[in-house]
């Protein structure tokens, strides 16, 4: 099993996700024994970190919001301290299946960076207009600049490798949307090999997601400015957030 | 122009540079924020005290009412310390980032040493 030569940590950006953080915590290490969890609480109000202590989750608590780029680069910093050479990002709200985790893992080993994707004809995860637009603009372009096929970019169920590891320990955008699109533009123009994997996305066990018109539009133009802004993004701008 | 309004302007300009100093000297303002403030102040103190300057100036570049010269001048600093703001603004929200990282991450290894002193005690 792939998982068991690896020294694997898997963190859990959570904002006031009491209601699933626990299971999800429980579901990761009952599929995956031998690995870490970390819980980053973001800024939670409520018992997120508590439900997730309880549940056997490392809780590293952030004192106000960040956002999920913030969460995980105390992720990535957290796995560099303790020696871990693959970080798992798996969101709280319980929409990523962790029996999945040794899939993404396996597929670390011709790559630096594997995403797993929600529409590679897994499951039934369905999106429709602008906000499907806005992932077919980004897969198809993110593609072409990391010379692979991706369809799912903005995917919060990734895996990384030692190498990307080290990259976004150093330089992990905060901003919105840069933890998924950015991050991949970094990867590309440091020239990590990234791939995807098919999974099976589950409904979410709390929380509705989004899908009002207006909001998909504001989605997609934040998007595309985020792809363009990552692009010309002069390279030493990167190096200036280091902290190690 | 009445000998009012000439005062007024000498007047408004001053205290804009009285302020300026007094914060610099308080050390409530960085030299690099005030140093706008300054220059502001002692332009307008030089327009107000010779106010043909400006007649002269926006004639000599072509703008037919001199007070448009000022309006333009004032506008063009207001927009560059905002423009300064806004960059600065963005430097200090990422080391507050930063440092509640660091913070998050620094509990986080308190609290494992605490653990271990007390499994040692035991």
């Amino acid at each position: 099993m792939a998982t068991a030569s690896h020294n694997i940590l898997v963190v859990v950006p959570a904002l006031n996700e009491e209601a699933s953080v626990g299971a999800v915590v429980t579901s990761i290490l009952a599929a995956n024994p031998n690995v870490t969890v970390l819980v980053v609480d973001d800024g939670s109000t409520d018992a997120t970190r508590d439900v997730a202590l309880a549940a056997g989750a490392h809780v590293a608590s952030l004192p106000f919001n960040l956002g999920v780029g913030g969460a995980m680069r105390v992720g990535f910093h957290y796995a560099i301290e303790h020696g871990h050479d693959v970080v798992v990002q798996v969101d709280a709200d319980g929409q990523h299946d962790p029996a999945e985790i040794p899939a993404l893992v396996a597929s670390l080993d011709e790559a630096d960076l594997v995403l797993g994707a929600r529409f590679a004809g897994v499951g039934g995860y369905r999106v429709r207009g602008p906000r499907k637009w806005a992932m077919v603009v980004l897969a198809s372009v993110l593609s072409r600049s990391l010379k692979t096929h991706l369809t799912d970019t903005t995917s919060g169920f990734r895996a990384s490798g030692p190498r990307a590891i080290a990259l976004f320990a150093r330089q992990y955008p905060a901003e919105y949307l840069g933890d998924t699109i950015e991050s991949l533009v970094i990867a590309a123009r440091s020239g990590l090999r990234v791939t995807q994997t098919p999974v099976a996305m589950r409904s979410r066990t709390t929380g509705a997601p989004s899908h009002n018109a207006l909001k998909s539009a504001i989605y997609l133009a934040r998007a595309v400015l985020a792809l363009i802004f990552a692009y010309v993004r002069p390279a030493s701008t990167y190096a200036t957030k280091v902290v190690t | 122009m009445s000998l009012a309004s000439y005062l007024l302007g000498i007047g408004a300009s001053l205290l804009v540079l009285g302020f300026a100093v007094e914060q610099l000297r308080r050390r409530r303002m960085r030299e690099r924020h005030a140093v706008w403030w300054f220059a502001a102040g002692l332009l307008a103190l030089a327009a107000s005290i010779f106010p043909r300057s400006l007649d002269w100036l926006a004639s000599a570049i072509g703008i037919s009412l001199p007070v448009n010269l000022v309006f333009f001048t004032s506008i063009a600093i207001l927009f560059l310390v905002s423009l300064q703001h806004s960059a600065e603004l963005t430097t200090l929200e990422s080391k507050t980032r930063t440092l509640a990282e660091r913070i998050a991450l620094l509990e986080l290894r308190l609290k494992s040493v605490e653990d271990e002193m007390d499994d040692d005690s035991v």
